[in-house]
């Protein structure tokens, strides 16, 4: 019973006392950069000057939040490769928390990467969808996260469940740069059919003025703290949720 | 990053024997001993195959059944049958070898066969290099029939062969390499043979991608070196899987 009220009262204190304040103040930080990075986006940035048709100009603005969240996106994966490196090497369980919050917020940035781009390229490039390099790489990488995810979910055992995913996490980030090589000589060897696919300036793209430029830093500062935020709350839960689970086993197996 | 020091670690740990690994790869005193491993863990799986043709024989019949297939659904016609032949030959390759690598672990898992490996005093990695291998010869063995087979459904000229056997072989060994890998850790998931496809085919586009474009330049008589960066990336590609799954082996099956 000692060991039960440690830990309870362990964790009561880690609910109320410094982490809560913390994780409180990065949500309310993030929420107001949001808003501004919205704000910035939507109303304060100029029209890009080239672009004659309404609904090309409307869907550049996209460009704020596509681009911050597939820096994310990639963002998310080299963490989530360090901290695979460092569970296999400490076997510390943080490292796995670590690995699999910054996978599933990845996997939400980069969702929104493959919803934005098709909607920018509809009015853009007058098709959803070509074989472009980077869409190429971003749907792989995407399918990578979605692999991670899918043999977490058919583990049972949680130490086991950790060491794959950590093997995984290591794997796939190797070969994220070998296939972006190897799908930028694909398409170098064979152009695209739609000719704006292989440059983005070509068709659809802008010179980028001053008050565009400060808007999509502002935007990548705002997704960088959005992230470092969302991390702070999955590995929060997650460090619950495996705190529930200890629970139960030992009021289980009193 | 991954190697940690020796002198940080328990004898027995699992990580301990890198250090041994690694002169097992390069110091002629441990050099036939490790080997000799290997090919034993190579000659039980070929004895089983031999005995059982479970494998193989599938193996066999799902890439003709692909081949045969690709050509009814994209209706080849001697115009384009040049484009899509290299693509229909990889693909029957990659799925045909899925096959075979998803029932790779498989009996050694159901029949307790990884306990008594991972038993013996050999290193993780005379395991795995042991495995890999058995799985090449098992999907080269498949290739042997499928080429020939292939080159005369295709129409393609006997000439292209030899160097078609180089590539293929090249890209049996990036496959099978990170193959072995997940399959060792697909077979201790719920999902298993299911599983393994989805992890698989996302790590070796670069494999595919370089392996059709070196295999449609040899049916178009392209001059070599216009494509021999995709040689090089396939080398490359071999190279940096096998020694990544050869360092991570030993972290997916110990226990």
């Amino acid at each position: 019973m000692a060991t039960q009220t440690a830990l309870s009262q362990q964790v009561k204190s880690e609910l109320t006392a410094s982490r809560f304040n913390w994780s409180l103040g990065l949500t309310l930080a993030s929420g107001l950069l949001m808003l501004a990075a919205l704000y910035l986006a939507l109303v304060w940035a100029p029209d890009a000057v080239n672009l004659e048709a309404p609904a090309e100009r409307y869907a550049q603005r996209i460009f704020y939040f596509h681009v911050p969240s597939a820096w994310i996106g990639f963002l998310a994966f080299i963490v989530a490769a360090i901290a695979a490196v460092l569970y296999l090497v400490t076997r510390d369980q943080k490292w796995d928390v670590w690995g699999l919050a910054s996978v599933e917020v990845g996997l939400a940035f980069f969702t929104m990467v493959m919803l934005s781009g098709p909607i920018w390229a509809k009015p853009t490039w007058n098709v959803w969808w070509t074989w472009d390099p980077r869409l190429t790489i971003s749907t792989i990488s995407w399918l990578l996260y979605i692999g991670y995810l899918m043999l977490r979910g058919a583990v049972d055992n949680p130490e086991r469940q950790a060491r794959f995913a950590a093997v995984y996490a290591l794997i796939a980030a190797i070969s994220v740069p070998i296939n972006w090589m190897a799908i930028r000589w694909w398409r170098t060897i064979h152009p695209a059919v739609v000719a704006p696919g292989k440059n983005s300036e070509a068709l659809g793209g802008f010179g980028m003025s001053d008050n565009i430029l400060l808007t999509l830093l502002f935007c990548l500062l705002a997704f960088t703290v959005f992230y470092i935020t969302l991390m702070v709350h999955r590995i929060r839960l997650e460090n619950l949720k495996r705190r529930v689970e200890t629970l139960k086993q030992q009021i289980l197996y009193q | 990053m991954i190697l940690p020091k020796p002198a940080q670690i328990p004898k027995g740990h699992k990580v301990s024997n890198l250090k041994s690994q690694i002169s097992n790869l390069f110091l002629p005193r441990g050099f036939g001993g490790y080997w000799r491993k290997v090919l034993a863990i190579v000659g039980k799986d070929v004895a089983t195959e031999i005995r059982t043709k479970e494998m193989i024989s599938a193996m066999f019949v799902f890439s003709l059944l692909i081949i045969f297939i690709f050509n009814f659904t994209f209706d080849l016609r001697t115009e384009n049958v040049q484009t899509v032949a290299p693509g229909v030959l990889w693909v029957a390759i990659a799925f045909a070898g899925m096959l075979g690598l998803s029932r790779s672990f498989v009996l050694e898992r159901d029949r307790g066969v990884l306990d008594g490996l991972l038993l013996t005093p050999v290193d993780r990695s005379a395991i795995y290099f042991g495995k890999m291998i058995g799985n090449v010869l098992f999907i080269s063995g498949v290739e042997i029939v499928i080429l020939p087979v292939f080159i005369i459904l295709f129409n393609q000229s006997a000439a292209a062969l030899p160097p078609l056997c180089g590539v293929v072989i090249l890209g049996t060994i990036g496959f099978a390499s990170v193959g072995t890998l997940f399959s060792a850790m697909a077979v201790h998931t719920r999902a298993r043979e299911v599983l393994l496809p989805i992890m698989l085919f996302p790590v070796i586009v670069p494999l595919l991608l370089s392996a059709v474009r070196l295999t449609s330049a040899i049916l178009d008589n392209t001059p070599f070196a216009e494509v021999s960066h995709w040689l090089a990336l396939l080398v490359a590609f071999d190279a940096i899987f096998i020694a990544a799954s050869f360092m991570l082996f030993e972290y997916v099956v110990e226990e």
